[in-house]
Order: C-alpha cells, then sequence, then structure tokens
C-alpha cells in the first residue's frame, strides 16, 4: 500500500496518551489529570437542547452558526470584554474552541510562515499551526515571573517569517494571568512587526484575582486579533463541542471558507444549548468561579505545605508545582506518582520543554478527592526526604 | 452587617457542612484565627445555629411516617400567629413548622413511626388548640431531594481520567 501522509505519520503522539493509558490499567486513581471542569452542566442548558432536538431542529444550521447565537455571542463581547463585534460578519460558531484554532491557522498561514508560541502550552498549538503550514517558534514564561511573558523574550525571536503570536492567559497549563498593562506591552511588539494575534480566551471567566482583559480592546488589536473562545470551561461543555471566533471581516471571511469546507456547521442542537448557556450565564458561572477560587486557595497553600513549590495561578483551574528539587524528571514523577500513590497528574513536558521540572495538577475536582490527593502525595514528597536524608548520612 | 468574606463562609458551611478551620481558612485565604473570630460571632449572633449529618433512611428501610399538615388558625391580637405557632413546635414530633402565605396559615411537619400516630397527634394535640380552625393532612410517600441533596445520588465522574 502507498505510504500515508508523511507530515502526519511523523506527528509525535500527545504526551497525554501515554499517561492516560497508564492510569486507565489503574484501579482506584485519584486523578489531577483532566483539564475540564468537574461540574456537569448546567440543567437548564442540557433542557434547552433537549427542547429543540424535540421541535424537530435536526437540520443544518447557517455556516457560520445560527443567528440568534451569534446575536447572544456579541452581546456576551460587548457586555463582557467591552469589544464589539458584527454578528454577520465577525463571528463563526465552531466545534469546540480546538477547531476555531484549527480554522484560524489554515486562514492565516502560508508555509513556513512562523508562528510565537507561548510555553508551556496547550498540547494541540503546535500540530495544528503545522498542519497549517506553519512553524512553530516557542518562547518561553518563566517560572520566576508566574509564568507570565516577557516582552523582550518574545521581541528576540521575532524574524521577517514571524506571522502571529498565539497567547493563552488564563493558561493551561500554568493558570497563570496578564493584566492589561502587561498584555499592552506584548500588543506593541503586534504593531511595531504587524502581527497577527490568536488571543486563546477559553479561560476568561475563570479568573479569581484581577479582572480578565481581552486581548482585543488593547490599542490597535481588535483589527489583528482572532480571539478564540468556547464553552467547554466557562459553562461546564467540554463534550458538547461548541467555541466561536470573533474576528474582522477581513479574517472571518477566509476562515468561514474553511470552516463551511471542512465542518459545514456546529452541531444545530449544540447550538441551542449553548444559547441557553451564554442568556443564563449570571446564574451559574459566578457560583462556578467562587467554587473554583476556593479550591485553588486550598489546593495551593497544600502543595505548598507538602513540599511542592507552586505559585499561585491566577486563573483556570490548574495549579503547576515544580518538582526539580525531587531530583526526578517531570514524566519520571508524574509515573511514580502514580505507581505508587495512585495519583494522576501530567508532566509538564507534555506542554513543551519549558514545562520540564513541573507536573499539571489540576482542582477541577471534589474537595473530598483534593483532600485525599494531598494526603497521598505528603506521603509520596515525605518517603523522598527520607531518602534524601538518609543518602546524606550515609 | 457581614462582610462578603463572612457570608462567603456562611454559603460555604452551608453547602459543605462541617470543615476543620484551617480547611476553611486555606479555602477562603483567611487566616485561622479569623475564622473562628467569624464563627464564633455567627454563633452568638444565633446565625450558625449547628451541624447535622443528612441520612437517607430510606436506604436502609426504616421508613418512618413524615406528615404535612396545613393549619388554618385564628391568629390572636396582638400576638398574630407566634402564640399559637409556641404551643405547636413544642412538641418534639414536630420537625418543621412555617407560617406560610396562601390557603392555609401553618404549615407542620412531623415525624412519627406510624400513621396512628400522626392521626392521634392531629386529633390530640393539634386540633384541641383553641385558635386552630381546620387541618389537612399529607403523607410523604417518597423523597427524591431535600434541602438541595440528591437521595438517589448520580455521582459517578464521567470524565476521563487525563485530558489535555
Ligand atoms: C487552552 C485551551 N484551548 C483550547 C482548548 C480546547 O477547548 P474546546 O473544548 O473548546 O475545543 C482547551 C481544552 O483543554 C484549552 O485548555
Amino acid at each position: 500500500m502507498k505510504s500515508l501522509s508523511n507530515q502526519v505519520v511523523s506527528m509525535k503522539p500527545s504526551g497525554i496518551r501515554r499517561f492516560f493509558d497508564l492510569a486507565q490499567t489503574m484501579e482506584n486513581v485519584v486523578s489531577l489529570g483532566v483539564g475540564e471542569p468537574d461540574f456537569i452542566t448546567p440543567w437548564n442548558v442540557r433542557e434547552a437542547s433537549y427542547v429543540a432536538l424535540e421541535q424537530g431542529y435536526t437540520a443544518y444550521s447557517a455556516n457560520a452558526g445560527l443567528i440568534e447565537l451569534r446575536e447572544e455571542i456579541a452581546t456576551y463581547m460587548k457586555e463582557r470584554f467591552s469589544v464589539k463585534y458584527d454578528p454577520a460578519s465577525e463571528l463563526i460558531v465552531t466545534t469546540g474552541a480546538s477547531q476555531a484554532l484549527d480554522i484560524a491557522f489554515r486562514a492565516l498561514l502560508n508555509p513556513g510562515d512562523e508562528v510565537i508560541v507561548v510555553e508551556p502550552a496547550f498540547v494541540s498549538y503546535g500540530p495544528l499551526i503545522e498542519m497549517a503550514g506553519g512553524k512553530v517558534v516557542p518562547v518561553a514564561c518563566r517560572p520566576e515571573k508566574g509564568f507570565r511573558l516577557d516582552r523582550d523574550d518574545v521581541e528576540r525571536v521575532i524574524t521577517e517569517r514571524t506571522k502571529a503570536i498565539l497567547l493563552c492567559f488564563p493558561s493551561n497549563p500554568t493558570g497563570a494571568t496578564m493584566n492589561a498593562d502587561e498584555l499592552a506591552q506584548i500588543a506593541e511588539l503586534a504593531t511595531k512587526y504587524d502581527l497577527w494575534v490568536v488571543s486563546d480566551e477559553i479561560y476568561a471567566e475563570l479568573c479569581y484575582d484581577e479582572p480578565f482583559t481581552s486581548f482585543a480592546t488593547l490599542h490597535d488589536m481588535r483589527d489583528r486579533t482572532i480571539v478564540i473562545n468556547g464553552f467547554s470551561k466557562a459553562f461546564a461543555m467540554t463534550g458538547w463541542r461548541l467555541g466561536f471566533t470573533c474576528a474582522p471581516e477581513v479574517v472571518t471571511r477566509e476562515m468561514l471558507k474553511v470552516h463551511q469546507y471542512g465542518m459545514m456547521c456546529a452541531p444545530t442542537l449544540v447550538q441551542f444549548g449553548g444559547l441557553e448557556a451564554l442568556r443564563s450565564r449570571h446564574q451559574h458561572v459566578p457560583n462556578m468561579v467562587k467554587s473554583y477560587r476556593q479550591r485553588r486557595n486550598y489546593f495551593i497553600q497544600a502543595l505548598n505545605e507538602a513540599g511542592l513549590p507552586t505559585h499561585v495561578p491566577g486563573g483556570a483551574f490548574y495549579a503547576f508545582p515544580s518538582i526539580r528539587h525531587t531530583g526526578l524528571t517531570s514524566e519520571e514523577f508524574a509515573e511514580r506518582l502514580l505507581l505508587e500513590e495512585r495519583v494522576a497528574v501530567v508532566p509538564g513536558n507534555a506542554f513543551g520543554e519549558s514545562g520540564e521540572g513541573f507536573v499539571r495538577a489540576s482542582y477541577a475536582t471534589s474537595l473530598e478527592q483534593l483532600q485525599e490527593a494531598i494526603r497521598r502525595i505528603h506521603r509520596f514528597m515525605q518517603q523522598f526526604e527520607v531518602t534524601a536524608v538518609k543518602d546524606s548520612h550515609s | 452587617m457581614y462582610s462578603s468574606k463572612e457570608l462567603e463562609l456562611l454559603e460555604l458551611l452551608e453547602e459543605k457542612g462541617y470543615l476543620e478551620t484551617k480547611m476553611l481558612a486555606d479555602l477562603l485565604a483567611l487566616d485561622e484565627e479569623t475564622i473562628e473570630s467569624m464563627l464564633e460571632k455567627f454563633k452568638q449572633d444565633g446565625i450558625l445555629l449547628g451541624f447535622r449529618a443528612m441520612v437517607n433512611w430510606q436506604k436502609i428501610n426504616r421508613h418512618d411516617v413524615t406528615a404535612f399538615i396545613d393549619v388554618k388558625v385564628a391568629p390572636k391580637r396582638g400576638r398574630g400567629f407566634d402564640d399559637v405557632a409556641e404551643r405547636i413546635y413544642r412538641f418534639p414530633e414536630v420537625t418543621a413548622l412555617y407560617l406560610m402565605s396562601g390557603a392555609y396559615d401553618l404549615q407542620v411537619v412531623i415525624q412519627a413511626s406510624s400513621l396512628q400516630d400522626v392521626a392521634s397527634f392531629v386529633s390530640d394535640k393539634l386540633s384541641p388548640l383553641d385558635s386552630v380552625l381546620s387541618t389537612t393532612t399529607h403523607f410523604k410517600l417518597k423523597t427524591y431531594k431535600h434541602d438541595g441533596i440528591l437521595f438517589t445520588p448520580q455521582t459517578e465522574d464521567k470524565r476521563l481520567n487525563i485530558t489535555p
């Protein structure tokens, strides 16, 4: 048989995959490896989709999505993030932020174009950029800066071929946030070097200390930014597969072609759920945010007390503790923690080289599970110190 | 007046029940002394009345009889419904008592070990009270949800162990 696509065949499977397979074979695992909310989608949202099914909304929607939903998204973007988009020409409803990212890169990139990717980064970014013909240029966030992005670090990697920069704050996997002033420095670079910005704002609602700033609201940024957002995290709707893009018409027009031929439209029933989620957001989002904030406060404190130095993440639902002092690599640490104490975390190097020396532990799980995880991590870490002390005396 | 942290503490206790002071302090990013003094104040102000477990007796086939009794009463001049309410809630079998708007005035919830006991409570204790005009008794058949807690919990985590 003829060989398959070289590009795809040579692509590495996600680093998360191996741990997934390992954890699947074990019982009594406390999982901190989950990158999604522990809430179930609010009932009124589920019901709205159910009603749409009952009423027979089983046909395609407009390519860009139900116009009612796009209008509601426009209202949401304006009310919540103070940025205006035209529902008819600047919004596309997608099957998750994942597909939104895909159409963004396909519309932006020519072969060999460079995209600056802020690392440690969500696992899909690299492969999506490469499949769209682009080249990934990583720039690492520094742990000593709480994983905020440094302007000069970015400027250093900009070349003639740099087409775009991809940002994600609050970050998966670090939980780091950037405030308006910090982002403005990155925005200046975008203007100076005439770059597109893809801003993955999927965790926008999950900010615990400072208000969220959408990149599109910064000076000169609205018309060079593709905002990626979605329902997965803020509304606990990961399995529904619903997201959207907000971008100036020149880009939206091109992204829509990719979307139209590759996806046709997001599932219609799911879009009705999304509509209800946005309409009832004041009912649900603040309560979920409060609950995540409490768990974050507890969990970061507890990790530090257990001997894992952890910066306080301003958003998302991830802790990103350092494990350097154990002398293990991220993968060794994660594997031993799983095998010895049955706690699943994700090794930091799954999110790029700069994630080495860290692990990602999600606190989107019940308080009881978090407490159990902390008990086990304590035990795991103590054993370390005992060995370390013994070694130094022998 | 209560601060937003105090209100958050109350909401947390109402949702989770008893938690250790250290845990409360960590969750709310406050120190333990602050939590202790808040709790003390809540108790003194009669806001925090206690902690109890939610038990599903249905599971072990212990079926007490629970009755909801709608009571119409004639209020007393100057005292309204409070006097008769007090006469009713003093009976230990009364587990809840509410003043209601609508078709009747008081809703009495009683728990007893048999239908017979409920019947004699109504005929011997409740109805003879001076201001009680009429009663309508309903029996609970099954509890699906109580105080926000499902009695057939669907707690299974449907997420995969590890996702990106
Ligand atoms: C940073 C980031 N972007 C995008 C996604 C994908 O989200 P969706 O479920 O909307 O495809 C995730 C999910 O984990 C994420 O963490």
